[in-house]
């Protein structure tokens, strides 16, 4: 029972625990090394962060909702790449243009209906073809960074509109709002996974997906408006970040997708769907930032953040697998 | 009687379908413009393939023993930059920094075979952990710099990825003398079909006292040995290298080899049909080239391919078009 | 049964077929309010077919079904238990993540506004059904954290949540334990009780007749009739079941024995099993008989090298050997034939010859290749001995039936030429005419001089190839029977834990 209870503890409270262990380690190695004049765990320093991990942090609560569906979407770097591009483009466009800053909800909305259409292709093939939803959007990943080249060929698109960056740049307890956008969407997320229909449902699907269909949960239309929702997300994670950096480069959020599912196994959400959640996902998406951010704090070549994380992923699998073990009972597969 | 005999045409398309839809395509190109199928172009475009293709051949191992590689591109601007700062490094040479270079990749590659083959973690994840890990590394060993060799006019460096024998690429020759060594030992050894079993079913191997573990291990060193070759291509081509040479390519070696028909559940697939998936994105890419498209337009039409490709190959095994999902 | 009430269900003339196989060949059934009707066959026989056409997941060519005398026509699950017919699956349909209560609410949980689910409602609902079955655990509880037969609870809780008018249990009794038995048994005599029909499947005759109002039999996708517990017998049941009288005598032909080819002294697995001693002799045929669960499967496991015995010796002809994976144990000589076909025997994949091979692939070389000789003469050599019935040694083991299917495993561990073949559920999900084939199969290869061991969940089974059984309870051996002096009740008192079969 008590073992019951110590793994409990440790799935559900494993991240925040890492979190700080990483924040006193940082601090303390950081003063006793006096390698920085600064105190690692600084309010400035923590708000900053939250900013910095907003838009990887955004795409990744999408992804915990595609994962716990037992899916996978791999295209939401190239997603957010477009979003980016039609958001600043559409600036210029001549219907808009003639509306000064009024063309920036314009804009907006016109990003993230790309990032919902998008999703919605990718939903509709994995619902109405059955391939795997981790060849369509390895597929797709390829598809919309094409036609991410397709609109401005190799070239950057600019467009600084001052306004949108003042908007970008606002903020409330010194939290900005990409930041804002990104613990308004965690917890939105949350309360959906949690409290709605729709959520549970998500559950139901990726734990025993022939019971759900059983039970009369349409998984097609279900798994469709989960694809919708990440597309809108990795948009919306382009709006906050764009309006205020006004340039995309058409290869931005490559790797995204990758860097997206190591925070939300970080943050204990199953592969094989049915299991997880958006506070740990949070969590995970946390961890990774205070670890790049925790890195430089101490002095270490910006190099290694790429290196310590994959080890800790690995790690973190190698854990569960320890502790998922049933003893010396197994049978030796 | 006329049903089996559909049947069996269905089952020939479903195992050949892609060569038959290479074919088709071949013709189609060769039609509208002749210059498609000369023997320049073809080679042209066989040696730009060849880097992605023989790393192809080693996830193909790989995804046939039921596993995923994600880590090849980053271990392929690894070992590009090892071999290059190693070859620049005094007392080196090629003939020292080749063989240094496939140790240390090979090495990588059994750590990863090792996690996922021995200690039985997740190959999705452990090599998404290595991808980021081997970038990592790579990173700290260059120092974020780019690798470069200085005098290019002093070494034999160059002939992996410029040289030919024979009026041929010399890359053309390593993609396809490897093809056919990997073709033989998947087809015709007793490892390849264990490959095979361990990847159909590997609780079923294991209770047929397969060592399922030491299979998986060595899935993994060919496909690190494949990504060292390619590195030295790509490295030998350019003699020189950036950290992030690599970004991106295990996505599409994967692309290629599923366009061959290889499932993603593994215990099905073959060499020589990753090869076809090879030059097929090969030859759409220097098709459309031709066609004074973009390279980008390609992304688009492969994406449309491999999902064609898929849902033709379930869609004649569940014999029906649409999927039943409500 | 008054004639004058009118069916909870009813179904009339269904036919089914499947391209070759007429699967269902006109079945009538009918079960009324209250009633329990067992529904009994052999595998194959047509049962899962006709519940799958009940379910809405199969349609019919022919035949219509009514419930409460209303046709209808059933196109899912879903819309069957809209019509109030339910189905308590042996494979458990569950979300082991969500709630007892979420679980039971699949797919129609109650809404408020914004699709936020009512979670009092859902609560205070299912705690007034769960008060019903007198369970211990409550709404809240994750599934995930429940033992299987209350998990199977759960199940029976989804029937109580719509106004069920039939429920059909399927194979509810598997992996239950005795006093989960009752609690189940109760639970069906309430429904009963409600005028809710029951529709009860099994192969558990004792249960039939404790439980059932009447027996309907299939055969061959044919309806072979209807029974009144009370007034049959189930030798009577057997016989229509199967056409002609169970051909499964008691073995009493003694073969000559050799040496002892395994000996096995105090074995323990953890909570396993624990101090099992047998041995076994060349020429013999040992059967290890116990309920699902009793260790029997682990310690052939164990002997095979895929477990991690805690104590004991084992002993191959007089030399103690240890055994740390199948290789081992394959390279000593002892071979396993294992409970799960298609999971653990074959890669349904590969073709025929290829899975007969899989274990000795090394040695089917010529240099540093397969050699396509040796693998066809091995293939052909057993498809000859085993008289395995297919099209070609390229097909693909998954196409074959069931019987080839096992024919293919045994004759994989035959062509290695073992001391010890063991095997476990030899006929598990193997049609009438296949099961004798491979029984006289087993009894031969012991006349061969080979040492076999059987383990198995049918009496009938053990008795009939057995030369001497070992009755196992709770991960212990109780008692080794010869047999002759074996009988149906000291067995079935020493497999359930009542003393009465002293230890020997």
């Amino acid at each position: 029972m008590q073992r019951e209870t110590l793994k409990n503890l440790l799935k559900n409270g494993a991240i925040w625990g890492f979190i700080v262990l990483e924040l006193v380690f940082f601090q303390v190695v950081g003063s006793v090394l006096s390698l920085s004049e600064t105190a690692f765990i600084d309010p400035d320093n923590m708000l900053l962060l939250l900013k910095q991990s907003a838009p990887i942090g955004i795409i990744a609560v999408g992804m915990t909702v595609i994962m716990i569906n037992g899916n996978i979407d791999l295209s939401v770097g190239a997603t957010y790449a477009l979003a980016g591009i039609v958001m600043l483009d559409s600036m210029t466009w001549p219907i808009f243009v003639g509306l000064g800053d009024w063309a920036i909800p314009f804009a907006w909305l016109m990003a993230l209906l790309t990032g919902c259409a998008l999703g919605l292709i990718n939903g509709l093939i994995v619902w109405k073809t059955g391939v795997d939803a981790f060849i369509v959007t390895l597929g797709a990943m390829l598809g919309f960074r094409g036609l991410v080249f397709m609109y401005n060929g190799q070239q950057p698109t600019y467009h600084l509109n001052w306004t949108m960056v003042d908007i970008a740049e606002w903020g409330v307890f010194g939290l900005q709002t990409s930041a804002l956008v990104f613990i308004g969407v965690s917890l939105l997320v949350w309360l959906m996974m949690t409290r709605t229909v729709h959520g549970r449902n998500a559950y139901a699907i990726g734990n025993n997906r022939e019971a759900a269909v059983n039970a009369g949960i349409r998984v097609g239309p279900h798994i469709l408006i989960n694809f919708v929702l990440i597309g809108f997300l990795a948009a919306l994670s382009a709006v906050a970040f764009y309006s205020g950096s006004g340039s995309v480069n058409p290869n931005d959020g490559m790797l995204f997708e990758l860097w997206a599912i190591t925070a939300v196994v970080l943050g204990g959400t199953k592969l094989a769907g049915g299991a997880g959640s958006i506070v740990g996902t949070f969590g995970g998406v946390i961890a990774i930032q205070l670890l790049r951010k925790g890195l430089g704090h101490i002095g270490a070549q910006t190099e290694t953040v790429n290196l310590v994380i994959g080890l800790i992923l690995i790690a973190v699998l190698l854990l569960d697998k320890q502790l998922n073990r049933q003893g010396q009972q197994e049978l030796k597969l | 009687m006329a049903e089996t005999n559909l049947k069996a045409l269905g089952g020939l398309l479903a195992r050949q379908g892609i060569l038959v839809a290479f074919v088709v395509f071949m013709i189609a190109f060769a039609l509208w413009n002749p210059r498609f199928i000369e023997i320049d172009n073809v080679f042209s475009v066989i040696r730009s393939s060849a880097i992605l293709g023989v790393m192809a051949l080693g996830v193909t191992f790989v995804v046939i023993g039921g596993n995923l590689d994600l880590s090849v591109g980053s271990l392929l601007s690894f070992s590009a930059i090892v071999v290059l700062d190693l070859h620049e490094t005094p007392g080196f040479g090629p003939a020292l920094a080749i063989p240094a270079m496939y140790a240390m990749t090979m090495g990588i590659g059994a750590v990863i075979g090792f996690l996922v083959g021995y200690l039985k973690l997740n190959s999705l994840i452990v090599t998404l952990g290595m991808l980021s890990a081997i970038h990592g590394l790579t990173l700290t060993w260059s120092g974020g710099q780019n690798m470069d060799i200085a005098n290019q006019q002093e070494t034999w460096f160059g002939i992996f990825g410029r040289g030919t024998a024979l009026g041929i690429p010399i890359p053309v020759l390593m993609f396809g003398l490897l093809a056919a060594v990997l073709a033989i030992i998947l087809a015709k050894t007793p490892f390849g079909r264990k490959v095979y079993a361990v990847g159909g079913n590997g609780t079923a191997a294991t209770f047929s006292g397969i060592p399922r573990a030491r299979v998986v291990f060595f899935t993994y060193i060919i496909s690190s040995f494949c990504v060292a070759t390619a590195g030295l291509i790509q490295a030998s081509r350019t003699m020189g290298a950036q950290n992030t040479v690599g970004q991106g390519m295990e996505l599409e070696v994967l692309a290629a080899v599923i366009l061959g028909g290889a499932s993603l559940l593994g215990g099905s697939g073959t060499v020589f049909k990753t090869v076809i998936g090879v030059l097929i994105l090969g030859f759409i890419q220097n098709g459309l080239l031709l066609a004074g498209l973009e390279f980008y337009v390609q992304f688009v039409v492969t994406w449309i391919i491999i999902i064609l490709a898929v849902w033709l190959d379930i869609a004649t095994k569940r014999g029906k078009l649409w999927s039943p999902i409500a | 049964m008054t004639t004058d009430r009118k069916p909870a269900l009813r179904l009339e003339g269904i036919v089914k077929t499947f391209p070759g196989v007429r699967a269902l060949d006109g079945v009538s059934f009918e079960v009324y309010p209250g009633e329990v009707h067992a529904l009994m066959g052999e595998n194959g026989a047509g049962k899962s077919t006709l519940m799958k056409v009940l379910g809405g997941i199969y349609q019919p060519e022919e035949g219509r079904i009514f419930v409460d005398e209303q046709e209808t026509v059933m196109t899912s699950p879903l819309q069957a238990k809209a019509k109030g017919v339910m189905f308590i699956h042996q494979e458990l349909s569950l979300a082991n993540e969500l709630s007892v209560a979420e679980n039971i609410y699949l797919g129609a949980l109650p809404r408020k506004s914004f699709g936020r689910v009512d979670w009092k409602m859902l609560f205070d609902r299912t705690d007034a059904i769960l008060d019903r079955l007198k369970v211990g655990f409550n709404a809240r509880t994750l599934v995930g954290d429940l033992s299987i037969a209350n998990q199977q609870m759960v199940e029976i809780a989804r029937a109580l949540t719509v106004n069920a008018r039939a429920v059909i249990f399927d194979e509810p009794t598997a992996s239950l334990t005795d006093a989960e038995k009752v609690v189940l048994f109760e639970v069906i005599e309430s429904l009963q009780a409600e005028g809710v029909g029951i529709v009860y499947i099994s192969h558990r005759m004792e249960e039939i007749f404790k439980m059932t109002d009447r027996i309907s039999v299939l055969r061959d996708g044919s309806y072979r009739g209807t029974l009144t517990t009370a007034e049959t017998n189930e030798d009577e049941v057997t016989n229509m079941m199967i056409g002609r009288s169970l051909d499964l005598s008691r073995n009493h032909a003694h073969a000559e024995l050799g040496d002892v080819a395994l000996q096995v002294e105090g074995l323990s697995c953890h909570a396993l099993f624990q101090d099992v001693s047998f041995e076994v002799r060349e020429g013999e045929v040992l059967g290890f008989y116990g309920l699902v669960g009793a260790g029997r499967t682990e310690i052939a496991e164990t002997l095979f090298g895929l477990r991690t015995p805690s104590a004991g010796k084992i002993f191959l002809k007089g030399q103690e050997i240890r055994i740390h994976s199948p290789i081992q144990a394959i390279q000593n000589g002892i071979s396993l034939v294992p409970e799960s076909r298609k999971e653990q025997g074959l890669v349904l994949g590969m073709s025929c010859r290829d899975n007969i091979t899989l274990p000795q692939v090394d040695d089917m070389t010529a240099g540093p290749f397969v050699s396509d000789g040796a693998e066809i003469s091995i293939f052909d050599q057993y498809r000859d001995k085993l008289e395995i019935k297919t099209p070609s040694w390229r097909t693909a083991v998954g196409n074959l039936s069931g019987g080839n299917q096992q024919k293919i495993v045994i004759g994989k561990w035959l062509s290695m030429r073992p001391e010890v073949l063991i095997v476990d559920e030899p006929t598990r999900g193997i049609d009438v005419g296949s099961k004798a084939e491979i029984h006289n199969l087993l009894r031969d290869l012991a006349k061969q001089g080979y040492a076999v061991i059987v383990i198995s969940s049918e009496m009938p089974e053990v008795l009939h190839v057995a030369d001497r059984i070992v009755a196992m309870y709770h991960g212990k051996v109780i008692r080794t029977f010869t047999a002759e002096e074996v009988t149906e009740d000291s067995l079935i008192q020493a497999i359930s834990g009542i003393e009465g079969g002293k230890a020997a």
